[in-house]
Order: structure tokens, then sequence, then C-alpha cells
């Protein structure tokens, strides 16, 4: 995709990106990620910012050869959708590792990482990406 | 309370048309409805495309269409709902006409997507999903469908040999389509050979990219009684549902719950259950959506639709017949039109005059239209007067 990246777009994102901050109902308890004015599955208007685990397991994953413009540098590009250990689902890509080492129930944390550049004017923008559970490991 | 009938179709060929401009391809298939149902004038016209906008570069597109065809002075308008956009454009004019307010509306779904490169088409494709959370991060519409597709395959334990029988089949049923994209049969072996596009969608188990269009003109009860060509199909049931475009905030990946929520009103107005359908024609922009809705629809219970398959369900003499147009994978996906050519393909079922692969003796049908990796869903029933 021929990248024409609006700063603003991506500032006022930057809470829920960069810190992996989503809306939890106060009625139902659901977390929503990336967060929404109402919740989905009941509707309510009531809900509250909380910052997400940085840790969970990949749900499941795919490993992308076609991409789109602007991720050429990027392929084969490795993304999954995490659950998280507070059971929230995350999409994001994977980093840090052979795609053929990538496998369903994976332990996974999130680092943030540059996404893309804008071609034009080299603008990066920045978001999280997840990496095989190191620190983790290394604490235990 | 009027019945909707549906009194005219018109298709052209999906495909390449190098020759032919966006209102070529309308007028072709638009006028073909039109001549078909007697001629009936519209007083009503809606359009179904997805990408005018970005492709194109032409919005504007009610009035474009509609006074390019020679239908000014009345309402018209574009309805988008991505890949979903057909069977939603359908819908609106179903609603239009069983008001009351309309006797005779025309729906002409319109895609012009080989004028541009494959990398430009498929960015266009991407803004189905989540600009922020997916788009973002470049999970294109493939990548998007390849995480449904694993989850489902490793939950269910369905291998990659089960899964290529639903391209093979839909290649096997286009071969007599004249309509289709692709009229040439595929093995198991190619679908496995074939390049991965997003592990573990490969490029034989997605929809191509083509041109084309497709129109049905919808008439009340009242009219139908007037024409000299009576009708005889009408949509029994029609609902739509949505659900969050973004799948990381969906209830569980291997499920489509706004299909379901749309089957089951549609089964509803038309009095008939899933037992009752003879014939259908689903979204399968990728062998997953096939699979997985054959579930949501109530064909199969859930996880066991690919092994169905393999046993022969849903293949031509079986009911309900799956596809026999060859489906998005081979009659072709020009996106905002194809669930205009499901409803015209199933009226001509039950008509009896499918110029392609036929389901003999046919009386009820129905559609099922997808926008998104599940977001936009609708669903129609048609019955045989």
């Amino acid at each position: 995709m021929p990248l024409n990246i609006s700063p603003a777009r991506i500032w006022r994102e930057r809470t829920y990106r960069y810190r992996l901050v989503a809306k939890r109902c106060k009625k139902c308890g659901r977390i929503i990620y990336p967060p929404r004015p109402a919740c989905p599955a009941c509707g309510s208007r009531e809900l509250e910012d909380i910052e997400l685990p940085r840790t969970g397991v990949v749900e499941t994953y795919t490993i992308i050869y076609t991409v789109m413009d602007g991720f050429r540098d990027k392929a084969p590009l490795p993304i999954a959708i995490v659950r998280l250990d507070n059971g929230a689902k995350v999409l994001a890509p994977l980093t840090d590792i052979d795609p053929e080492e990538i496998r369903t129930g994976m332990r996974v944390e999130a680092v943030l990482r540059r996404i893309k550049r804008d071609g034009e004017h080299g603008l990066i923008a920045y978001g999280v990406a997840f990496r095989p559970a190191l620190y983790e490991q290394r604490k235990q | 309370m009027t019945r909707v009938y549906v009194a005219g179709v018109g298709m052209t060929k999906i495909g390449r048309h190098f020759d032919k401009g966006f209102l070529d391809l309308a007028a072709e298939a638009a006028f073909k409805a039109i001549d078909d149902a007697g001629g009936v004038e519209p007083e009503a016209v809606v359009v179904t495309n997805m990408m005018s906008s970005r492709l194109n570069e032409q919005d504007s597109l009610g009035a474009y269409i509609a006074a390019g065809l020679g239908l000014r002075h009345r309402p018209a308008f574009k309805v988008e709902a991505a890949c979903g956009s057909g069977g939603a454009g359908v819908f609106n004019a179903y609603t239009m006409v069983r008001s009351g307010l309309f006797d005779a509306v025309l729906v002409v779904g319109v895609e012009k997507m080989t004028d541009y490169p494959t990398s430009t088409v498929t960015a266009a494709l991407a803004q189905a999903a989540d600009a922020e959370y997916e788009l973002y991060y470049g999970a294109s519409f493939t990548g998007l469908n390849a995480l449904m597709m694993r989850y489902y395959m490793e939950k269910y334990g369905v291998s990659r040999d089960e899964m290529s029988e639903w391209p093979v089949m839909m290649h096997s049923n286009a071969v007599s389509n004249p309509y289709a994209q692709f009229r040439r049969k595929i093995t198991k072996e190619d679908v496995a050979k074939s390049q991965v596009v997003a592990d573990p969608i490969r490029l034989l188990d997605s929809s191509p990219i083509g041109d084309g269009s497709a129109a049905v003109l919808l008439v009340s009860e009242e009219l139908a009684k007037k024409l000299p060509n009576k009708p005889e199909v009408y949509i029994a049931g029609a609902w739509m549902a949505v659900d969050t475009v973004e799948l990381s905030n969906r209830d569980a990946l291997d499920e489509i719950p706004a299909a379901r929520i749309a089957a089951e009103k549609a089964y509803k107005m038309a009095g008939l259950g899933p037992r009752d359908i003879d014939v259908i024609e689903i979204h399968d922009a990728f062998t997953i959506n096939g699979v997985m809705l054959l579930e949501e629809l109530g064909f199969a219970p859930r996880g066991e639709a690919a092994k169905l398959l393999n046993e022969g369900r849903f293949h031509p003499g079986d009911k309900p017949t799956a596809n026999p147009s060859g489906g998005l994978k081979a009659r072709g996906h020009p996106v905002g039109t194809t669930g205009v050519y499901q409803v015209a393909e199933i009226t001509m079922q039950l008509r009896g005059d499918f110029p392609g692969l036929r389901v003999d003796g046919a009386e009820a049908g129905l559609t099922t239209s997808m926008g998104g990796d599940g977001s936009s869903l609708t669903v129609h029933v048609l019955r045989h007067i």
C-alpha cells in the first residue's frame, strides 16, 4: 500500500497502541482491544481503561508471503492473534523469531518495534510486536 | 405485506475485460435484467460496489450508474459492505419493495479490478479489515483469513488434503458455467503445490481478481401480477447481521455468528430450514470461508463440513448442492458484485434456466454474501412459486 502516514492519526492512538491499553466493560467484564466506544458483547457505554498484561500465548498465526506495499522488507511477515494472560486477544506481528519455529500455544511477550516507514517522507510508525518469552524464561 | 419477486436477472462473464469500462459492464448486466423482466422500468437503483472510490477514482456511484443507464430523476445510491456489498444491496432493495414504497427496484453490482497491478488491488481489498489495528501491522486480507483457517484446522484436526476438496469441487462445478472466470478442473495436488500466499492459505484456496457486473430487478407482488412474463421466483426470507470488523474483538475464531443470526432469521421468515434447501450459493473468497459457512448455515455440525465434503456431501446431486456456479473460487469474485451474482444464479436455478451446472427440480435456494472476514453477512432464501 502506498504509505501516506498521518502523524495526527498515529498520535491519537498512542496510548492504546504503544502501551497496550484496552477498555474493560464495567457491566459484563469484557475486555475490548482495540478499544471501542461501546462494548461489543453487551452494548454498555460504561467502559474503563486497563493496561493489558505483556505476556500470553500464540492463539493462532499466519506467515504472510504476499505482503502489501510498505512491508516488502518484512516478508515473510508473521502475524499472530495472541491470547494475553488475562484472556484478552491482540493481533500483532511476531518478531525476533525464525518463522519456521512459530508454534500455536508458544509463550510470547510484548516489545515495541518499528512497524513500517513512510516511503516518501521516511516517517516511522511504531507498534507492539510479540517475541518468544525470553524475559520470562530468564526469570525462572 | 407484499411478496418481493425477482422479475429479471443479468450477468456478465467474469474476467479481464480490458475493453470494457465501469459503465459498459454495468449496462450489459442491467439491460439484460430489465429485458429479462419484460422491460420493467426501475423506480430506484441500488448500486453495489466496494472499491470504486479507491480503484476507479469514482464516487457519486448511484447517480453515475443510474444516469448512465438512462435512469435519471429517481432515487439511486451505492451500498457498500466490502466483499459483502452485493448481498447487502439486494437486501436493501428487498426492504424498499417490501415496505410498499417501491414497486420495482434495480440492483446493479459492478466492480472493475483488473486495471491495476495485484499489489494495488490487494491493498484496496485490505480496507475490508480494521485500518488502525490490522492493516497498520501489515495483516493483509488473506492473512486474516489464514488466521481463521489455521485455528480451524488445528482445533478440529482437519488436514490440508481435506480442505482442498472445496476448491477442487468449485473448479469442477464451474466448467460448464459460461459466466465463470475459470472453467478448468484442478486436483488436490495442484492445490497443495500452489504458491503460499499467507500460510496456510495457498493460491488455489483464494478467489481470483476479476471484472464483472450482475443485476437483479426486484418487483412487488402487485406489479408481478401485471407483468406479461410472470416472475417465478420470490425472496421468501432475507436478513443481514454484522460483527466487529477486527478479529480480536470477536467471540471466537472458528465461528461466524453474524452468518448464523442472518440465516436463522431468513429461514424463519421463509418458514423453511436447512433441510428444505436444494441449492446454495455461498461466499468462499477463501476455502475456509466456504467450509465454515456450511456449518454456520446449519448444513454441517461444527468442525465436520470438510470431512462431509470429502464423503461426497454438497457435491452435484446432493441436497443442498453447494455453489453449482463454481463459487467465488472459480466463477469469480468481483468483490462488490458477488452477492448479486449469487441471487441471479439461484433465481435461474429455481426457474430451471441456469446455463451451467443445473440442480434439477430445485424449489428452494439460499445465498450468503460475506463482507470482511465475517463482519457483514447477508442471507437470502429464495423459492419457486
